[in-house]
């Protein structure tokens, strides 16, 4: 008795969370096919704002701004990341637990004090805004994310098959490449992915960082919402949210750690 | 193949003496057991001689020449892991390639020492498995594949058989000797079980805390211990010690054994005789029987000499008049006493 109630309580609960985390996503998703430039109702299907999205060289540029800054901190981010994870794991440096430890808090300060810091480092050390500014910010950004992945998935790693490895005559960089990275190879995939995610949907570090005039996505959004919503935001937005839940999905299906290929 | 040599070897592990001083010669082509309880140095001797560990002094040296600037990649070796440490990403035939690869043999060439190897260890078959797919016999048999074909100069087999049954593990046995002789390889095993090492071995050495205690052919060091750790840990001896006196050794219980060679003496466990009435040989000893253990063709009678713990092994039939507990009567020759240095 109880626990079918309990039972009941309990998918109720869950079907709240995925309501309220859902339903503005698809508001929003069913409006940049809604017809009305004001969201009025009743809902009549029209494609047009993703054709105006099309036309509009302004969102483009940024989008197209945002994928290449992203995809330049994911290849970064990820090679340097997974370097820094294998190191860690492989050798006993002095002080690794402490730097272990000062991978966290990154993850945890608010970006705005994190994009702050930034602006005044890259002042401070002379480079000041600029697209190189926004990439090293990412890159920081990202950095942690891989490296907490990636570790997690060498921690199920077996070391003698290093060792076996390098008793049959492989050195350092082919028992890397050859055994070690063919086994995180999932947990690198899913750093890369959150990686990219980072990057993507950055905003804080972006703004501060990039010079005027070189906007990103979320920065162009930002301020076209501060001018006056369009369906066409809504549009573009939802593009975004599509291609987000797709990586994220597929990194979540990667990064289920340990798991045997 | 390959001399191996070690000279003064010492390891330390904070206060633990891994290694202590461990000089020993490898034959070439030989079969070295290294045996000794858990903990008692055989791994990081192993993994000394393969690079993995690097001694605090003393050297290893390969026909001659030193390696302690040689990389493990570079010295030459094959080597068993316990667990096997196959690739899981690569087939059976990669796994085994592996080592050909490196060295950047022809694929042609490659293909061709895999399939013979396969072949050597009975796996022809399933070079395209994957490690997953295969019994914990067959995982075995392609650790020792990728190991030796390579033709390394030493063969190092870090308990290679423990994972395995006790039945696979005797079938296992016969086949890493018949492997071992085909292919001539310098190899050094490692086992804590004594009757592994004492059936595969030409040379035994036994360590026991960092210590080389004893080496030698399994027969020479079986048949005489020399001291009472090699002797009880080499098949079950049971220890005797006292005072010698001008007519034998004067037992604590006042019983003299006559002929006693030392003052500690060793007899072991198929050489004692159990009677419940006394028995007419000259060396006997009044003790008690604690518990008859049945175990097949083979019986084990647990007793007690003056609290001490003595153990004697005989056919089933030896026992058959015996009560299951009781005070009876002990007796060896005076042949079957192993003199021992050290009380
Ligand atoms: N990497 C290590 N760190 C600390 N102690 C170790 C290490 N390797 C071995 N030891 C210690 O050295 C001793 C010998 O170990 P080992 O060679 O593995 O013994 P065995 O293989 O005979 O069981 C043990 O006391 C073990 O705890
Ligand atoms: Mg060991």
């Amino acid at each position: 008795m109880t626990n079918r109630f309990l039972a009941r309580l309990g998918r109720i609960y869950l079907g709240l969370i995925l309501f309220f985390l859902y339903a503005p996503i698809l508001a929003m998703a069913a409006m940049s096919f809604n017809a009305s430039e004001f969201y009025q109702l009743p809902f009549r299907f029209s494609t047009e704002w993703y054709e105006r999205l099309w036309r509009n060289d302004e969102i483009l540029t940024a989008a197209w701004r945002s994928v290449w800054i992203a995809v330049v901190v994911t290849v970064l981010a990820t090679a340097a990341g997974t370097a820094a994870s294998i190191a860690l794991f492989r050798y006993d440096i002095p002080g690794k637990r402490i730097l272990q430890v000062l991978l966290f808090p990154p993850i945890a300060i608010p970006w705005l004090i994190t994009g702050t810091a930034m602006l005044i480092f890259f002042f401070g050390i002379g480079v000041g805004r600029g697209t190189p500014s926004v990439i090293v910010g990412h890159v920081a950004l990202a950095l942690p994310y891989v490296i907490v992945v990636v570790t997690a998935r060498l921690s199920t790693f077996d070391r003698t098959l290093e060792e076996a490895a390098r008793s049959l005559g492989a050195g350092p960089f082919t028992v890397t490449m050859r055994v070690t990275v063919p086994w995180i190879l999932p947990g690198i995939v899913a750093g890369a992915l959150f990686a990219f995610a980072v990057s993507f949907d950055q905003f804080v570090v972006s703004y501060f960082l990039s010079e005027p005039g070189d906007t990103t996505l979320p920065v162009l959004i930002y301020t076209a919402i501060r001018k006056g919503f369009t369906p066409e935001i809504n549009a573009i937005s939802t593009i975004i949210i599509g291609l987000s839940m797709a990586i994220m999905l597929v990194a979540a299906r990667y990064a289920k750690f340990g798991g045997e290929r | 193949m390959a001399v191996v040599r070690t000279e003064g070897l010492v390891k330390t592990y904070g206060a633990t003496r891994a290694l202590d001083d461990i000089t020993l010669t490898f034959p070439d082509g030989g079969f070295f057991g290294l045996l000794g309880p858990s903990g008692s140095g055989k791994t990081t001797l192993l993994r000394a001689i393969a690079g993995f560990v690097i001694p605090d002094s003393g050297r290893v040296f390969i026909d001659d020449a030193p390696v302690e600037n040689v990389p493990v990649e570079a010295r030459e070796i094959g080597m068993v892991f316990q667990n096997y440490a196959l690739f899981p990403n690569m087939t059976v035939a990669g796994n085994v390639g592996f080592g050909l690869e490196v060295r950047k043999v022809p694929a042609a060439e490659r293909k061709r020492r895999v399939a013979e190897v396969l072949d050597l260890v009975q796996l022809g078959e399933l070079g395209d498995r994957k490690p997953h797919e295969l019994s914990g016999g067959q995982r075995q048999r392609v650790a020792m594949a990728r190991a030796i074909v390579t033709r390394p100069r030493v063969l190092l087999l870090d308990e290679p058989l423990s994972a395995l049954d006790k039945s696979l593990r005797v079938e296992m046995q016969i086949e890493l000797k018949r492997i071992q002789r085909e292919v001539g390889i310098t190899t050094i095993f490692v086992t804590h079980d004594q009757e592994e090492a004492l059936t595969l071995s030409d040379q035994i050495g036994i360590l026991r805390d960092g210590r080389l205690v004893r080496h030698g052919p399994p027969r020479e060091v079986y048949d005489n211990p020399r001291d009472p750790f090699t002797a009880q840990f080499l098949g079950e001896a049971n220890l005797f010690s006292g005072t010698p006196e001008p007519g034998g050794l004067r037992l604590a219980d006042g019983t003299l054994i006559p002929g006693a060679p030392t003052a500690t003496i060793a007899v072991r466990a198929e050489d004692l005789r159990i009677t419940l009435d006394e028995p007419a040989a000259p060396i006997r000893l009044r003790a008690r029987l604690r518990q008859r253990i049945f175990a097949g063709a083979m019986g084990t009678c647990v007793l007690d000499w003056r609290g001490n713990p003595l153990k004697a092994i005989g056919r089933d039939q030896d026992f058959a008049g015996l009560p299951a507990q009781g005070d009876v009567w002990l007796s060896w020759d005076s042949a079957d006493m192993i003199p021992l240095s050290e009380g």
